[in-house]
């Protein structure tokens, strides 16, 4: 029962990180229709550059602050500089749906290596906001730590943020007008371009802080985060890619069904499974397990 | 005034709209009328901006429209409800309202532009709270109509209002406009291809065939004109 227990605390934690990576995720796809596979590699990028900050400031928070603006900052520039060109230049032609994802991987890629050139290979620790030692309880160590509280009540903040900012203010409801019916939006005089970009700032600071979070226990090397990019792409289709409520119930549901499968089948079943679930929430429910509506053509 | 001079618009190798003139006084109901294909939409379309004219000008009072992103267009007192009843299905009716003003958010108008809409369309006021998919055809396409008359605007482009909806939808929906144009002097460009009931409340008329003008002028004389009607409107 302990066991169990300590397996739900954990797969939470992990789960409201895939959360936060699926929202970035979803946040993109809403306002561009394009799965932006390089969401890993901006991530890994803005982390490199919180560890820099660590290393000169010695400061958890300004590390994690500055990572999240540099991601914030980098994802707009991704949209204005990369995206948004491409798109005009491809227009509505038939490699319309399929070039901005080549970009992204292709952008994945160039970020990974540019990475590795700077900061090299191998394996670095990453800073915790507080400590990754498990709570004692009696005389037993449990496998939740205050570092975990840290994660879970960070990325809480996180989405109650997205949250009032989609349902209760102006810009959100530009966005979501914009990501549904962009014509309708742009006739009702929303600049839905500019609307986009701040979308693709969003998801690179939710990026950014996933990957901040989650390097503490993965340590990070360029490639640190690619497991994260799948587990978050794999929480946004279950919740059907449209809800940013779907990614957040997906990626706890993730989280704490990967956690299981460590726990009771070992971990080198997590890979897999993650796979597995992506592939059969496609052929089963693509519209997600929490998606009600219709499958919208995008 | 809105000015149209010389308007030719292509879609890739087909001319939707060539070389086409025409005046709408202000405070005037125009209509444009003709089959589907004729090129109303694509003319809607061009003076926002959402297709490219290949030469012409359009000209809104000293407003170049064809120079003017689409966003902007609203701005300059240029509201278009395009075809298909434009309203976002996802988001609530009151919501979709809010949408309208959204630009002008801050301005006190705001409230007083959304009760009269709600007066004019009172099925409205009792569906504040609801998604616009749980709306009826009728429904959707007054909510579209109140969303851009939120914006106040001086000119509005309207494509195909009565698409798919019962006779006596279209109705109400036609009495409306007709009362706008008179209480507030609104200038409106109806395109319709249901040309009776668009003859019976414009002004004016802009008759379109393969995307040219076969005449214009006003509309008593053109739905007099028995051979136009058997021509170009089928009845």
């Amino acid at each position: 029962m302990q066991q169990f227990i300590n397996t739900l605390v954990n797969g939470a934690s992990l789960g409201s990180i895939y959360s936060l990576m699926a929202l970035a995720m979803i946040l993109v796809w809403r306002s561009t229709r394009v799965v932006n596979f390089a969401q890993a590699g901006q991530a890994v990028l803005s982390t490199y550059i919180g560890l820099e900050i660590h290393r000169m400031t010695h400061s958890y928070p300004l590390t994690l602050l500055i990572a999240i603006i540099f991601g914030a900052i980098f994802g707009a520039l991704v949209d204005l500089l990369l995206v948004r060109p491409l798109m005009h230049r491809v227009g509505g032609g038939p490699i319309a749906s399929v070039a901005p994802v080549i970009l992204t991987l292709g952008l994945l890629g160039a970020l990974q290596g540019f990475v590795g050139l700077v900061w090299g290979g191998e394996f670095r620790s990453f800073p915790s906001a507080l400590s990754p030692e498990g709570f004692k309880v009696g005389m037993t160590r449990i496998p939740f730590s205050p570092f975990d509280l840290f994660i879970l009540f960070s990325t809480l903040i996180v989405m109650l943020a997205f949250a009032y900012i989609f349902q209760r203010s102006g810009l959100g409801l530009a966005m979501r007008a914009a990501a549904f019916e962009p014509e309708v939006a742009q006739l009702a005089g929303v600049r839905v371009s500019r609307v986009r970009t701040i979308g693709w700032a969003f998801a690179g600071g939710a990026g950014a802080l996933a990957g901040a979070l989650i390097t503490p226990t993965t340590l990070l090397a360029p490639n640190s985060l690619d497991l994260l990019l799948v587990f978050g792409f794999t929480a946004a289709v279950l919740g059907g890619l449209e809800s940013l409520v779907g990614g957040v119930v997906g990626g706890f549901l993730l989280g704490l069904g990967l956690a299981l499968v460590v726990t009771y089948l070992g971990s080198s079943f997590t890979f897999m499974t993650a796979f597995v679930v992506l592939i059969s929430v496609l052929l089963i429910r693509p519209r997600g397990l929490i998606g009600a509506r219709s499958v919208r053509n995008a | 005034m809105l000015s149209i001079v010389g308007l030719t618009t292509d879609h890739g190798h087909v001319r939707a709209l060539e070389d086409v003139s025409f005046d709408v006084p202000a405070g005037s109901l125009t209509a444009v009328i003709g089959a589907n294909g004729a090129g109303k939409t694509t003319l809607l379309r061009t003076l926002t901006g959402l297709a490219k004219p290949t030469s012409g000008s359009a000209h809104w009072r000293a407003h170049d429209l064809l120079s003017m992103p689409t966003e902007q267009g609203v701005r300059h007192g240029v509201a278009h409800v395009p075809e298909g009843r434009s309203v976002v299905s996802e988001l609530t009716v009151a919501e979709n309202l809010q949408l309208g003003a959204l630009w002008r958010r801050k301005d006190p108008d705001v409230q007083i532009a959304r009760d009269e809409a709600l007066v004019l369309f009172p099925r409205l006021a009792e569906r504040l709270a609801q998604r616009a998919d749980t709306l009826s055809g009728g429904e959707r396409q007054m909510l579209a109509i109140a969303r851009a008359l939120i914006a106040r605007p001086e000119l509005l482009l309207l494509d195909e209002p009565s698409l798919g909806l019962a006779p006596l939808v279209v109705e109400q929906i036609f009495q409306a406009l007709n009362m706008l144009r008179k209480e507030t002097g609104l200038t409106i460009v109806l395109v319709e291809q249901n040309a009776i009931g668009a003859l019976e409340i414009a002004d004016h008329a802009v008759l379109l065939s393969l995307g040219k003008i076969v005449t214009s002028g006003s509309a008593t004389r053109i739905a007099q004109d028995t051979e136009l009607r058997h021509a170009y409107l089928g009845y």
